[in-house]
């Protein structure tokens, strides 16, 4: 059972309920961060600010909660083609906007 | 590991013997593409018109309670948190605590629509609706617009909401029956996965509703 256990765990990484938690309490911490820097007024900046913190929580959610950086290599890779299939538009979208 | 996605340890285990682990999640992925899609168009809307009516924006968001959107966040970002442990405890194969963080997962699931049940029912007795008489006369486009998009965008999210409730609640009954264990689970896997996906969409739509203002 103990070698049958420890290969199963190498074949399928288990994410322990300790990484989980820290992963949460930065989630919330990020969150109160977002709330109390809306308040401050950076006029232009705080949409970009909120957008960098969300960012830094989405990050953490699909890296741990949706197991990305244990995946296999395909998944991987097919997850930075969907993200450039989306951005690449909205860098058409803003450059078409900017220019008008 | 093997490098090829047909054969991967996980389907030894699986009663089904076309079990294929990777193939399941490249699958499921490729539908949770289509909704980033989805939202993305939506979010790409709110950017533009954004940039176009800045002022309008900061003034109808303001109008929002941050109370209830960032407890919803709150709310959703625990939901997640149960999720996974529910994961983590049926691959450590204890059924029960997996079963009581996945109850606890549409539980949350719950109170994030009781909260959203009252601030539109909030919104709509201020007579804030898309195509309400107040909206069209008294505002400017830049409102209704902002008005359109914060119930177009809450309204889909909520839709993914009560499926993933739907779906939670599915994959309660099976690891119940034990048709999802510690050696096949790719179901609750990526049911987890949408789960999250909505919990994402929530940590953008936030900021960009509730405090643009």
């Amino acid at each position: 059972m103990g070698s049958h256990e420890q290969s199963h765990d190498h074949d399928h990484h288990i994410i322990g309920y300790g990484t989980h938690l820290v992963i949460y309490f930065g989630l919330l911490l990020l969150t109160g961060l977002t709330v109390a820097v809306a308040r401050v007024n950076l006029g232009e900046l705080n949409l970009w600010v909120a957008m960098l913190v969300a960012t830094f929580k989405a990050a953490l959610v699909i890296l741990y909660f949706m197991h990305m950086k244990y995946e296999h290599k395909l998944i991987q890779f097919l997850f930075v083609i969907a993200l450039l299939a989306l951005f690449l538009p909205y860098g058409a979208v803003f450059i078409d906007y900017l220019h008008r | 590991m093997s490098s090829h996605a047909a054969s991967h340890p996980q389907d030894a285990h699986s009663d089904n013997p076309h079990a294929d682990y990777i193939g399941d999640k490249v699958g499921f992925w490729f539908f949770l593409y289509t909704e980033l899609v989805l939202f993305g168009g939506l979010f790409l809307g709110y950017f533009f018109y954004h940039m176009k009516y800045k002022e309008a924006f900061h003034e109808a968001g303001s109008h929002l309670n941050v109370f209830m959107g960032a407890g919803n966040t709150v709310v959703l970002l625990t939901s997640s948190l149960t999720m996974v442990m529910s994961l983590t405890a049926l691959q450590k194969r204890k059924k029960g605590l997996s079963l009581l963080y996945l109850g606890m997962t549409i539980l949350f699931a719950l109170a994030f629509m009781v909260v959203k049940y009252f601030e539109w029912g909030a919104k709509f007795s201020y007579g804030l609706y898309p195509g309400s008489e107040i909206l069209q006369s008294s505002h400017s486009d830049g409102v209704i617009i902002f008005y359109g998009l914060y119930f177009v965008m809450t309204g889909t999210h909520g839709v993914h909401v009560v499926l993933g409730l739907l779906a939670l609640s599915w994959m309660f009954v099976w690891v119940w029956q034990g048709k999802i264990h510690a050696d096949d689970y790719a179901y609750l896997e990526n049911v987890g996965l949408y789960w999250h996906l909505v919990d994402l969409i929530w940590i953008y739509l936030f900021p960009l509703l509730y405090l643009v203002a």
